[in-house]
């Protein structure tokens, strides 16, 4: 996986090599420095990087629908939410008994329940949503993303808005979840498969015809295309892969809580996508790690980091056209 | 005499207040090209609209084939033969010409649910895109960005596009649009070189229509006032009031 | 279920519903008029609620503070209009979205850092601070009483300004025709610009008027945003008539979910499951409401006719 998708490939050839290197310099980093920091006894990053490398696949698979297919969701975190508790319910009764079907901690189980779920809740509410457009689909991902939280927030045996505390890690043959390293590198090959299966995707004959939509859904239609399906599929997929993701997380972070899929975290989603650029399959990546050094930069400064976070991200809007990968495809552009 | 490809019987489209189109009754034989002229706002948009299924009329119906397709969306009336092309360029300028061709082609070679192997790899998509390519004379810039021609270029584009899905009936909406003389010439140059393909044109250039037209029909204020031969239609009274008398 | 209760949660529900109008209204008239989505639209309200609780301290008067917090966030909404929201008209939907999320996080963070993290209560004067009989046997608070009253009035005011006044013309042809605005020599962005602190001012009101009753708190317009959302898309993004029917049917519905629902599904099940599954229900009903509603309408119920 060489090369990177991008929406244009003609202009993509001189492009191509400056962001396809930048984004294997990038995964290589990613692999190296988080890993050589915690062997030198600072565990503190790698945690960072781990964070990073999920929310990353979470940001991904938004890409797809709303970089590459123009479908501005604005409840992506609904998903992580889903997939968290896909982990956290079946644990909670393999722990205390009841629901017996649904009850284990098989790490397998968990991640086809997460992607199942979150596969069906995006068929549903991309059936209702994909009828609409624009600001109504804008509104209405927001709702039904807030639905679930509600859902969750109203759910006492799963501790309510308390949250859940997953008390073992889902377990997967032959990989130690306790291991910090072992579950780093599942989470990075996840990131860096999810990463290949969303290239493929936007370069697929499907890829074209989301991306045709997203450009003239008019066009589309006369064309021949019956575009709702395709958008729908892909919904379908970026919601599943968003449920992987989730469950990578409730596993992660051990406690889970609706807070994790309150609209508020689904705009971070957003602007992690938009900050890395929407027009690379790899744009998310960058803009989850600009995120999360934000954070962590802004946070060491001030409890208040949402204030200059909330202006820069004005700023960005106001005045950054395409986010960051937008602005090396405009580089490597004028460089070649 | 040839048969009829397309009929519309008492086609009506309102507005609020604008009667956009009223009681249009056009018959479309095989095998022509046939013009449909009117000053701004006449409603030829909204009629090719409605052939094509992006807008439903208010009353009236729409035969293709002896088929009524009223009620079918436009991407089953694609399906059937139907191809338009937009009076406003309507090409992906993300993608480069020949993607924008092949994306035309994959439309009506089976279902697009194919996610893994590469489309601009597809032998299957990028040959009979090429070849469409060919006939407008653009296969030279097959590589380059939609975004990076010139406004004549993407309008043949539009064209290769339309072809693309292989139709029996082409609706084409000022193909020549915003063009110059050069540009224009050579529009009705591609669009004479494909026979065997039907044409409803909606266009302004009075030139380019009596180079084109089989037959014209007239359009005022949603109405159709007159169908006939160029000759006819030059010689109708009604048609030059209305219509040429201003324009000349 | 008693009737007395029933009455009782349906005025509730139409205090939610009236709160909802004020806020569903100025969304729908930015959206209706400049085809602009403001996700910090319940900032504002929040900005009200602590505008309203300090100057309510400041005159020792509820009355008072809420007349005076009136143009304080009229200020506000003409401050944010001009240095940011103006410049986002001409950008789609994506940018408002992101850049009005940028400036929740600005008014939560600047709110805590004025008012301090904890929630402020506001005190009721006397008068409005007891309950009234409504019926024999049946008491309600005189506050809520005047919050309903006082909603119903705004929305009468809001009617007569929109078909009755110049503005009222200016903002019904802005809406279905740009322009014909700018043909009549009326300066859009001036007009714009009003219709902006128009609908800060309706969203700060809600606040105003629920801070006595929860307190004014950081992030309080987060949640109840999403339902005024909810409501214009089921009354129809850019319809007022849409916003009000829609407002007070979403205020019944979740009110009265939240209370009955239990005692409707025990009629089919067992106590157990109905005691499980009814606030789970309930808690999604708006949504799923919302859901019904677009499945069969698209537009919601009552689409603006021009657009
Ligand atoms: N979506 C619409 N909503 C309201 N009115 C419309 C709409 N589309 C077209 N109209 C009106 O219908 C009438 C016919 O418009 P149409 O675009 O079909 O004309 P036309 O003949 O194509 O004009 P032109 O030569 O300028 O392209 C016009 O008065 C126009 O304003
Ligand atoms: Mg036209």
């Amino acid at each position: 996986m060489a090369d990177v998708s991008t929406t244009d490939p003609a202009g993509g050839a001189r492009k191509l090599s400056v962001a396809s290197w930048f984004m294997v310099a990038c995964l290589v980093a990613l692999a190296v420095i988080p890993v050589a920091i915690y062997a030198g006894g600072n565990a503190f990053w790698l945690d960072i990087a781990t964070r990073l490398v999920v929310l990353s696949i979470a940001a991904v698979s938004l890409n797809l629908i709303l970089g590459f297919g123009g479908m501005v969701s604005f409840g992506h975190a609904a998903y992580l939410g889903i997939g968290a508790y896909c982990v956290g319910i079946p644990t909670y009764h393999a722990l205390f008994g009841e629901f017996e079907l649904i009850a284990t901690n098989s790490g397998i189980f968990h991640v086809i329940l997460a992607v199942i779920v979150s596969a069906v809740f995006a068929l549903i509410t991309g059936a209702i949503c994909l009828r609409t457009k624009g600001v109504y689909f804008i509104m209405i991902t927001m709702a039904f993303g807030q639905m679930i939280f509600y859902l969750f927030v109203s759910l006492e045996t799963y501790g309510a808005d308390d949250g859940l505390v997953i008390t073992s890690r889902s377990e997967i043959p032959g990989i130690d979840m306790d291991n910090p390293l072992a579950f780093y590198f599942l989470c990075y090959g996840s990131l860096l498969a999810v990463i290949y299966l969303v290239h493929r995707i936007v370069n697929s004959r499907f890829g074209m015809v989301i991306q045709g939509a997203k450009g003239n859904e008019d066009r589309m239609r006369s064309l021949g295309y019956s575009t709702y399906v395709y958008r729908l599929a892909a919904y379908v997929i970026a919601g599943a892969i968003c449920g992987y993701a989730g469950a990578l997380l409730g596993n992660f972070t051990s406690f889970i809580s609706p807070d994790m899929m309150d609209w508020a975290a689904s705009g971070e989603l957003m602007f992690m996508v938009i900050l890395g650029g929407t027009s690379m399959v790899f744009g998310p990546v960058i803009g989850a790690a600009l995120f999360l050094l934000l954070e962590q930069l802004l946070s060491a400064f001030t409890v208040h980091w949402h204030l200059p976070f909330g202006i820069m991200l004005i700023l960005t809007v106001l005045f950054v056209k395409g986010g960051i990968s937008g602005l090396l495809a405009r580089m490597g552009r004028s460089n070649g | 005499m040839a048969s009829t490809l397309l009929e519309t019987q008492e086609l009506q489209k309102r507005f609020g207040g604008v009667t956009a189109t009223d009681h249009v009754s056009l018959q479309v034989e095989e095998g022509e090209c046939h013009a449909v002229i009117g000053p701004n706002g006449a409603g030829k948009t909204t009629l090719i609209a409605q052939l094509s299924g992006m807008l439903a009329p208010d009353a009236g119906t729409i035969l293709f084939n002896g088929k009524n397709i009223t009620q079918l969306t436009a991407q089953r009336r694609s399906h059937m033969g139907l191809a338009r092309s937009f009076q406003i360029t309507s090409v992906f300028m993300g993608l480069t010409v020949l993607d924008n061709v092949a994306l035309a082609v994959q439309a009506h070679t089976g279902h697009s649910f194919h996610f893994w192997r590469p489309a601009r790899q597809d032998q299957a998509l990028r040959a009979p895109a090429m070849e469409m390519l060919e006939k407008v004379r653009l296969q030279d810039r097959a590589n380059d960005l939609a975004s990076e021609m010139s406004h004549g270029e993407r309008r043949q584009l539009e064209i290769a596009m339309a072809l693309a899905t292989g139709p029996h009936l082409m609706l084409l909406d000022e193909p020549m649009a915003g063009m110059g003389p050069e540009e224009t010439a050579r529009m009705v140059e591609t669009l004479k070189s494909l026979d065997g393909i039907t044409m409803l044109l909606v266009e302004h250039d009075m030139d380019a229509v009596f180079a084109l037209a089989d037959r014209i029909s007239v359009m005022v204020y949603g109405r159709l006032i007159a169908t006939g031969s160029p000759a006819e239609v030059r010689a109708n009274e009604e048609v030059r009031q209305a219509y040429l008398g201003e324009a000349a | 279920m008693d009737a007395s209760l029933v009455l009782i949660q349906f005025l509730n529900g139409m205090q939610l519903g009236v709160l909802l109008f004020l806020l569903a209204s100025g969304l729908t008239l930015t959206f209706g008029i400049m085809d602009f989505v403001n996700l910090a639209h319940g900032s504002l309200y929040m900005i009200g609620a602590f505008f309203c609780a300090s100057l309510t301290f400041w005159t020792g008067s509820f009355v008072w503070g809420l007349l005076l917090a009136i143009p304080c966030t009229a200020l506000v909404g003409l401050a944010v209009e001009l240095s940011v929201i103006r410049h986002l008209y001409a950008r789609d939907h994506l940018d408002h979205v992101l850049a009005t999320f940028g400036l929740i996080l600005c008014f939560d963070t600047l709110t805590q850092l004025i008012w301090g993290p904890e929630g402020i209560s506001v005190p009721l004067p006397d008068v409005l601070d007891g309950q009234v009989t409504l019926l024999p046997g049946i008491v309600f608070p005189t506050f809520r009483l005047v919050i309903i009253l006082g909603g119903l009035l705004v929305a009468g005011g809001l009617y007569w300004l929109v078909n009755h006044t110049k503005l009222g013309m200016l903002i019904r042809a802005g809406a279905s025709n740009r322009t014909m605005v700018g043909a009549l020599g009326i300066d859009i962005q001036t007009l714009f610009t009003a219709v902006f602190a128009l609908g800060a001012v309706l969203a700060g009101l809600a606040g105003m008027l629920i801070a006595p009753i929860t307190e004014a708190s950081i992030g309080m317009g987060n949640e109840i945003i999403i339902t005024a959302f909810v409501v214009i898309i089921v009354g129809g993004i850019g319809s007022m008539k849409g916003a009000f029917i829609a407002a007070l049917l979403i205020g019944l519905i979740d009110t009265m979910g939240r209370s009955f629902l239990d005692d409707l599904f025990k009629l089919v099940m067992s106590t157990e499951a109905a005691e499980t599954s009814a606030p789970a229900v309930s808690a999604m009903l708006i949504y799923i409401l919302m859901a019904v509603v677009l499945a069969i309408r698209p537009q919601g119920l009552f689409p603006p006719k021009v657009r």
